[in-house]
């Protein structure tokens, strides 16, 4: 197994993560949906895992995939207070336009 | 020789979906490669011998925000028609924005210097080893994200309640 992870340089894992993040925050400023720039979010949430992770190993330290629980912890908390804003926005102007919600504009 | 195969068609799953997340018109549709997202990357977690967190993110991400986006979209019915759109150029601006996001974090970690790792104990991704740190030097941290939780839970009921007094 040892030989085997040599295998792959750590530097790829580091340009898939970077890939996938660049998506990530390309999608929240393509899109419209709120619910689909969350989704963007959870991508970019899932790049930075996977970096950590690959770090961890490479660097023979369990805090790292430790560290990763604890995001997907925030992540899963974060998902169901944000689609709950959602649904009472939904409520209130029945679109899930962001572009709808300027009313902070000063 | 195996591995790197697999590591590339992995990759390029996860990244294919990814961007179909974005490009997609359907917000089911959507969903639905985003949980492909999650799987190719569970399968890099597997390739990095992270077997816990590998399960874990199929559970959460895939099982149970998945779900939860689902219901969303339909309790809101949204579909195709109903979607939203951005100017052409606030689109064109978006993909050059993402390219040179990706060309400076690529051409910064080129040059950063990682060259002395070297994976030696690859057991540290097995559950009897993550117990064993997270129940020991993270314990505090592991109660406080239950703490986390509660005030999530207590958040969605009230956001969720019809009439706020």
């Amino acid at each position: 197994m040892n030989a085997l992870l040599k295998e792959i340089p750590l530097n790829w894992y580091i340009i898939l993560s970077t890939v996938l993040f660049s998506i990530g925050v390309m999608g929240v400023l393509f899109r419209r949906n709120a619910i689909i720039i969350f989704m963007c979010i959870e991508i970019m949430l899932t790049a930075v895992n996977l970096l950590t992770v690959a770090f961890s190993v490479y660097h023979n330290d369990s805090a790292g995939q430790v560290f990763v629980f604890f995001t997907m912890a925030v992540a899963a908390a974060e998902v169901a207070v944000g689609l709950a804003i959602l649904i009472v926005m939904y409520r209130n102007t029945k679109s899930t336009d962001i572009d709808v919600l300027n009313r902070l504009r000063g | 020789m195996m591995q790197k195969y697999l590591f590339i068609i992995l990759g390029l799953f996860a990244v294919l979906s990814a961007l179909m997340v974005v490009f997609e018109k359907n917000p089911v549709h959507s969903v639905l490669y985003l949980v492909l997202t999650f799987f190719a990357i569970a399968g890099e977690f597997v390739l990095l011998n992270a077997q816990f967190i590998a399960i874990v993110n199929v559970i959460v991400y895939a099982g149970a925000i998945m779900v939860l986006f689902l219901f969303v979209i339909m309790l809101l019915n949204l579909n195709k028609e109903t979607e939203p759109h951005k100017a052409l150029w606030m689109k064109f601006g978006a993909v050059v924005t993402g390219g040179l996001l990706l060309l400076v974090l690529v051409s910064t970690l080129k040059v950063a210097d990682n060259a002395e790792v070297n994976p030696m104990n690859t057991n540290i991704g097995a559950i009897r080893q993550l117990g064993t740190v997270l129940f020991g030097q993270f314990l505090l941290p592991f109660e406080v994200s239950a703490v986390l939780f509660l005030a999530a839970m207590v958040g969605t009921v009230m956001l969720s309640k019809k009439d706020i007094k």
